[in-house]
């Protein structure tokens, strides 16, 4: 029996740990030639190294080991004078060679550590290695109940993705998250998706795999400070999965110990479609990589020179680029919260650079747009309309061409694919009645068809006035400027706020 | 006392997916013991100042640019393969059912 989440948090504490794998966006595969491009016809980009043909030799990539030394920089890792790689040895067929290179007790970067925000509070996860290995194949399991490898009767492999460097992140055990264990987890690899980005390392994009975490979960009960057996869920392909991973499991196991039974360490799947878990690998199936420095290729010695200079040319890092931008655009902590959890800061920043005020940027991207995205299931980055587009809408705003209904027209428009802001406009006939003797028209007949609130007004009830503007407004189809049209009425009916 | 025990060539068989008869199981037990102690004499003549070494030439930092460079084709790539499905790999059953 699972327990509910707040009962397994009042009787225990959770400790986490997150392994994070990205695969590097190097044109090339790491120890070999081979195009990296995702999606390519099966087995096309694959040569005698990465097939492991016999004689052939790998040679490792420079921009790989590069891009990993950053990525060690940018975690505030120290970086190795010297190491290797390591022979991972295992059976499984998703590696021709029969064992992975990877590396082990000498990782190219350790102890570092990010800060990440989670409801106003900091926390600091530490890192405990980043090190480079090389992906692996895709198997496809056939035949069997479930797909799954367990039952198949065969399986077959594409070695397009063996061989593309994957850096993997580890974090140290991470206690103290307490009821926050979840959303710590998710802000964690969210901040790294970020970190990844701004380092231009990787594309970072978990629907295709290019970046992957796996998150271990272990309780203890409240007073302990003893750890409990930990698991390590798998297959979390989403970061809203990584934050209902991490509460599933904590549920499980909160509900096994309850029982009296034992944690096995093992591995467990995730799946998407229930937000549970279930036991992966067996202990039949318990593993000796027998790990051995890799004759192969030849220690890695960065020189401490390069990588003082790739330190001094890191960019700048997302966490110190949102203080940055809050204090450029003066909006709250509450603001940027919702901001980051909504990805918007560079459609933002972008719609400010093409001339828009931030608050303004911030009001559509969060507001209609954020609501338009939501409706459609994507992402703000990809409805189809542009910084500059939502920057040229705030300029009619602020010229006074449009009203916030009309802008919020012209925004669906341009969404529908009828064009720029401008030729929306002029399609569909947006601009504000400008024209102060066809105002003065539409008030003279609303004034008429309204005559108990006209007199209401005259006599001293401004307030009625309200329902005069929303005639008005009704009668122009959203096209006159309101404030304009209250002076109007408010001026024909002889009275003065 | 012999340097490697019956049980662990019997892990390594398992490791290595070998079935080995418990007869194999002895024979290389007896095969492996004796590399594993011809192995061991260099250890005798390592001296303090000799460093424990895993590559024979003195390199480091030995790297490719980042540079793409042509593929086989899959023809090309699954011409030795015993078995080919949907242009992949077909390899025989990796596990058994689920315990």
């Amino acid at each position: 029996m699972t327990m509910l989440y707040d009962e397994a948090l009042d009787r225990f504490e959770p400790v986490l740990g997150l392994e994070t794998h990205v695969e590097l966006g190097t044109r090339s595969k790491m120890f070999c030639g081979c195009k990296t491009t995702f999606g390519a016809p099966p087995n096309t980009q694959v040569c005698p190294t990465c097939l492991a043909f016999p004689g052939a030799l790998p040679v490792a990539n420079a921009k790989a080991i590069e891009s990993t030394i950053r990525i060690g920089l940018a975690l505030n890792c120290s970086i190795a004078e010297w190491c290797r790689f390591a022979r991972k040895n295992y059976f499984y067929p998703d590696m021709p060679k029969n064992y992975q290179i990877s590396q082990y007790d000498e990782p190219l970067c350790y102890d570092g550590y990010i800060d990440v925000e989670v409801n106003g509070e900091t926390v600091r996860i530490e890192i405990e290695r980043v090190h480079l290995e090389e992906d692996t194949g895709k198997s496809t399991h056939v035949g069997g109940a479930t797909g799954r490898i367990h039952g198949a009767d065969y399986s077959i492999v594409d070695y397009n993705r063996a061989g593309i460097p994957l850096v993997e992140i580890v974090t140290k055990p991470i206690p103290g998250t307490d009821r926050l264990a979840p959303e710590v987890a998710k802000a964690y690899v969210t901040e790294l998706r970020e970190i990844m980005r701004s380092l231009g390392v990787s594309d970072v994009r978990m629907e295709e795999g290019s970046l992957r975490c796996d998150v271990n979960v272990s309780l203890m009960p409240r007073g302990s400070s003893e750890w409990g057996t930990r698991t390590e869920t798998k297959n979390v392909n989403s970061l809203r999965s990584v934050e209902r991973a991490v509460r599933s499991e904590i549920e499980r196991q909160a509900g096994v110990l309850a029982e009296g039974g034992k944690i096995v360490q093992e591995t467990r799947h995730f799946h998407e479609d229930t937000g549970t878990t279930t036991s992966g690998r067996s202990k039949e199936e318990a593993q000796d990589y027998r790990y051995f420095p890799e004759p192969d290729l030849v220690p890695i010695a960065p020189d401490p020179a390069w990588v003082a200079e790739l330190k001094a040319a890191l960019p700048e890092l997302p966490s110190v680029r949102r203080k940055r931008l809050q204090a450029e655009w003066g909006l709250s902590d509450l603001d940027m919260q919702a901001m980051h959890n909504a990805d918007a800061f560079d459609l933002v920043e972008a719609t400010v650079a093409a001339g828009a005020p931030a608050a303004d940027a911030r009001k559509w991207w969060m507001g209609e747009l954020a609501r338009r995205a939501n409706e459609t299931g994507t992402s703000l980055a990809e409805l189809p309309i542009t910084p500059a587009q939502i920057a040229r809408v705030t300029e009619l705003v602020a010229s006074g061409a449009l009203n916030d209904k009309l802008a919020r027209e012209v925004l669906e428009g341009v969404l529908a694919g009828e064009g720029t802001p401008d030729e929306v406009v002029e399609k569909r006939g947006l601009q504000i009645v400008n024209d102060e003797g066809e105002l003065s028209a539409i008030i003279d007949q609303v004034l008429a068809d309204n005559a108990d609130a006209a007199d209401k007004v005259r006599s001293g009830k401004i307030a009625a006035a309200g329902a005069l503007v929303g005639g008005v407004m009704r009668a122009s189809k959203g096209k006159a400027d309101a404030a304009r049209a209250r002076q109007l009425i408010l001026e024909k009916l002889g009275v003065s706020e | 006392m012999s340097a490697i025990t019956r049980d662990e060539v019997a892990h390594l068989a398992r490791l290595s997916r070998l079935a080995l008869t418990d007869d194999e199981l002895d024979h290389y037990a007896t095969q492996l013991d004796a590399i594993i102690e011809s192995v061991a004499k260099v250890a005798e003549v390592a001296a303090e100042d000799v460093p424990p070494s895993s590559h024979a030439l003195p390199l480091t930092n030995v790297f490719r640019a980042d540079e793409v460079s042509p593929c086989l084709t899959p023809e090309q790539a699954l011409s030795g393969a015993p078995a080919v499905e949907d242009d992949r790999f077909r390899v025989p059953r990796i596990l058994g059912e689920e315990a």
